[in-house]
């Protein structure tokens, strides 16, 4: 017991010096930390204890992707591209059909069937060219050929979408202003918002739920009937148009003149009408094929469409040469502004649905802290006075511990940087209650051994010795329910296994070996004859 | 200085002696507590059957009759209002609306609106939606989690001790958890992810307890080989009794201030915690060592393999390096 080698004293010493400084930055109130000079700061923002939105007020979003549009996209291009390299190829197909999730067509003539199938297997390859994965089943029944996306390649695909998805969000929250947005994919189809500071997450929905893809077709020329038995021969599709809150069919062409992943720039303006228009700028090669395609219309109507709802359908008057755009659409102000920031940001490649929205206004947050800071401070008064009635001398080694232990589980988590929740706030406070534990163990059983008539060192020795298995058990018990707190919890619920977690490791270093340190300095010095407790 | 003594040296009380009683009474009021929250249920927030919960503060108490037909006049379900902490906060509840998974977050835009439009004053302190979708995964790990706690924590006394302590832990945990989803049941107080989270903290901890005891209980069957297994325990139970009132009550003191003074936010969390240190006590002592009498524990449960080299160390402390000089 008195054999506490300096090293050791040293160790323990320096190891809670530098936990209490880490939590120093974490304890400097802001309007304090701004009259400090900025390296202070810059240590502030290295080390500190981040606030969850539940404290700090924020939006967080849950967003999941139409995984099918995805592979309905796949489809659809792949149809084109077939369509273009079969062309190239000079061989001729008929009965394209893009159903059941599968692109087949018939091969007119038979002795190109090898050929066309070649083709097909040439372009089903997914990732590089070297590493020869078909993300495309093909299969040959008589003369017809299929192609069936395979799990890989759809994998694949939403993997790649996601990411994108994930820029595109990025630069649209960055459009709203000096937002400190974090965005993470989650599992394959899901991607977590969160803003700190977001008070009305109104416009982020707007902004987030809209796909923004843009597109101009020209109007194709259906008679009533077609339109309204909702059929569209080949190459037609019906759409609905949307007119001052009146929505009715329109059929266009299926191929876009042009689309929306050709736009260098996007703004809100007024167009010569004085209406609330947005207005596009091409970029060189979408500018050379406007100008090329309303060249040859002039005269025929052209549907814009946005997110597959025709929102407008002018005459091309004359070709447009300039390379922009002017597009109205009963809009207000904000929407074409939301517009324009969707356009300038690129289309999400996927559309998105918000499935879980929470948000805490900040003076709910600022509330939550500074009770759960006065409720903190008196459990850590309480349970202090209950150590030093109890305990006398020990219970003053307890309350060095217990405020060491506090201070350290700041420390360790403004090292990591880890996010401070309300039930985290509450974590902290149970944790301040249950880290007396290792020490009441310790306590009693040095009570009990001195009942039994051991002397002082040999009562000390032992109490400490025979606790160990009762404390490390215990205790293991409890990081097992944290573990999986933390690996099945959200947001908030992580926050509070993260506060048990640090905080069992340090209540038990403190509690173990700095009491037991500084018994054992008091031991040697003062050589107590008898001891109370 | 006199020390405060919560239990006086010496006590020697004959705990099993009541511990038939208790199992019965134990057995009732578990049943009850099923019982209970199957069929008057639990009052579900919206983390675990979606729909939306928006709390707002007003400058002035509202019309709550107003405000409630406002918003069931938006046609998404009937809405249930109540005041929170004072009046002038109000907390709507609001069923998950029909049509898809982006409903909810939909309808969260249109009652913000709605209460915007007759109070301007209105601040949103909270809005949480969650769709159908998103409320049964969370139930679904909820579940998930607390049953792995369970089984990971009975699993790890088994290794440690014998089968009939992990049994015992399961079988207090199981307790336990249903005491705390019983007083759910019966205050009508919000189940939500908050309070999954104090179950699982409840399960960690009401076992410290019962750790600590069945650690005293180990000691005592390899230091007294003669002694009867009924006497055995209540020794073991007068000698950790002093320690169990100790940390327990230094626990429900800290838990104490922030029940008073803590944030209403997280009062379902706290007192569930509260609520399961007292019961995570009285089963330590009531069902987890009972039951070591019922599945026959004896001396012989703890013969030393190696006779040797135990008898001189005495209690195992292998696997803990913490504090070792």
């Amino acid at each position: 017991m008195l054999n506490f080698p300096r090293w050791k004293v040293w160790g323990i010493t320096l190891l809670c010096v530098f936990g209490v400084l880490l939590a120093v930055p974490s304890l400097i109130p802001a309007n304090v930390m701004a009259g400090m000079p900025s390296f202070a700061q810059q240590i502030r923002d290295k080390v500190h204890v981040n606030l969850g939105l539940d404290l700090a007020g924020g939006s967080h979003l849950l967003l999941e992707a139409e995984v099918a549009d995805v592979s309905r996209q796949r489809l659809e291009s792949m149809e084109e591209l077939m369509r273009r390299e079969l062309r190239r190829a000079s061989i001729r197909i008929g009965e394209v059909s893009t159903s059941g999730g599968q692109l087949s067509f018939v091969v007119r003539n038979p002795a190109q069937l090898g050929e066309a199938r070649q083709i097909a297997l040439a372009q089903s390859q997914g990732g590089s060219a070297l590493s020869a994965t078909q993300d495309w089943d093909v299969s040959v029944d008589g003369n017809r050929i299929a192609m069936r996306q395979n799990q890989a390649g759809i994998a694949r695909a939403i993997d790649e979408a996601m990411g994108n998805a994930r820029e595109v969000i990025d630069r649209r929250i960055n459009q709203l202003g000096t937002l400190e947005p974090t965005i993470i994919r989650q599992g394959s189809s899901r991607i977590v918002v969160q803003v700190p500071g977001m008070q009305d997450p109104e416009a982020l929905k707007q902004l987030i739920g809209r796909t923004a893809r843009l597109e101009f077709k020209l109007v194709a020329p259906l008679s009533e009937e077609q339109l309204r038995s909702g059929r569209a021969p080949p190459g037609i599709q019906i759409l609905p148009y949307v007119e001052n809150g009146q929505s009715r069919p329109m059929a266009v062409q299926r191929r876009a003149m042009i689309a929306g992943d050709q736009i260098a720039d996007a703004r809100q303006n007024y167009n010569e009408n004085g209406e609330v228009a947005v207005a596009i700028t091409f970029n060189s090669a979408g500018s050379h094929r406007f100008a090329r395609v309303t060249q040859e219309n002039v005269g025929r109507p052209f549907a814009i469409i946005l997110d597959n709802v025709i929102i407008s359908a002018p005459n091309i008057r004359e070709p447009i040469l300039g390379g922009s755009a002017s597009i109205a659409g009963s809009f207000t102000v904000e929407s074409a502004n939301q517009l324009a920031i969707s356009l300038r940001s690129g289309r999400l490649p996927v559309e998105l649905h918000v499935i879980e929205e929470r948000t805490v206004g900040p003076d709910l947050g600022a509330d939550s802290i500074r009770l759960g800071v006065i409720a903190s401070i008196v459990a850590t008064l309480a349970v202090i006075l209950f150590m030093l009635i109890t305990y006398g001398r020990f219970g003053v080694y307890t309350t060095i511990a217990l405020i060491l232990n506090g201070l350290m589980i700041i420390g360790i988590m403004a090292f990591f940087n880890a996010t401070l929740t309300l039930p985290g706030i509450a974590g902290f406070v149970l944790t301040i209650g249950a880290a007396v534990d290792a020490n009441v163990l310790i306590n009693e059983r040095i009570r009990e051994e001195q009942r039994r008539g051991r002397r002082l060192l040999d009562a000390l020795e032992t109490g400490y010795k025979e606790a160990q298995t009762a404390i490390f058990d215990a205790n293991i018990t409890n990081v097992i329910a944290a573990v999986l707190m933390f690996y099945f919890g959200s947001g908030p619920i992580r926050g509070f296994a993260v506060v048990l977690m640090i905080g069992i490791v340090t209540s038990v270093f403190t509690a173990v070996n700095v009491t037991r340190m500084m018994v054992a300095l008091w031991v040697r010095r003062a050589r107590p004859k008898e001891l109370h407790i | 200085m006199k020390l405060l003594k919560l239990v006086p040296d010496n006590t020697n009380l004959d705990f099993m002696r009541w511990r038939n009683i208790a199992l019965i009474l134990s057995i009732i009021v578990t049943a009850a507590s099923i019982a209970l929250v199957s069929t008057r249920g639990l009052n579900w927030g919206v983390d675990f059957v979606g729909g939306q919960s928006v709390r707002v503060t007003f400058s002035q108490p509202p019309n709550l009759d107003q405000l409630r037909s406002r918003v069931n006049g938006l046609g998404l379900g009937d809405a249930s209002l109540q005041e929170f902490g004072s009046p002038n906060v109000i907390s709507i509840r609001m069923p998950l609306p029909a049509g898809g998974e982006t409903a909810a977050t939909r309808a969260a835009s249109q009652v913000r609106a709605a209460i915007t439009q007759i109070h301007p004053d209105a601040r949103f302190d909270a809005v949480e939606t969650v769709s159908g979708k998103v409320s049964q995964e969370l139930l679904r790990s909820g579940a998930l989690a607390i049953g792995l706690a369970m089984l990971g924590i009975a699993i790890y006394i088994w290794i440690r001790f014998e089968w009939q302590f992990g049994v015992g832990a399961l079988v207090t945990l199981f307790h336990d958890v249903w005491m705390t989803m019983g007083f759910f049941s019966l205050s009508q107080l919000e189940f939500n992810l908050n309070v999954v989270a104090a179950i699982l903290t409840i399960v960690g901890y009401s076992l410290n307890d019962t750790v600590v005891i069945y650690d005293r209980i180990r000691e005592n069957l390899r230091k007294y080989r003669k002694m009867e297994i009924v006497p055995l325990l209540n020794l073991s139970l007068n000698e950790t009794l002093s320690r169990t009132m100790v940390t327990s009550l230094s626990i429900l003191l800290a838990l104490l201030a922030l029940l008073l003074i803590g944030p209403d936010v997280i009062f379902g969390l706290t007192i569930a915690i509260f609520i399961g240190i007292f019961v995570g006590t009285y089963s330590s002592i009531y069902i987890s060592s009972p039951i070591l009498v019922w599945l026959r524990v004896t001396t012989a449960s703890f013969l030393p393999k190696d006779p040797v080299s135990r008898a001189e160390r005495g209690p195992r402390n292998e696997g803990y390096d913490g504090a070792q000089v």
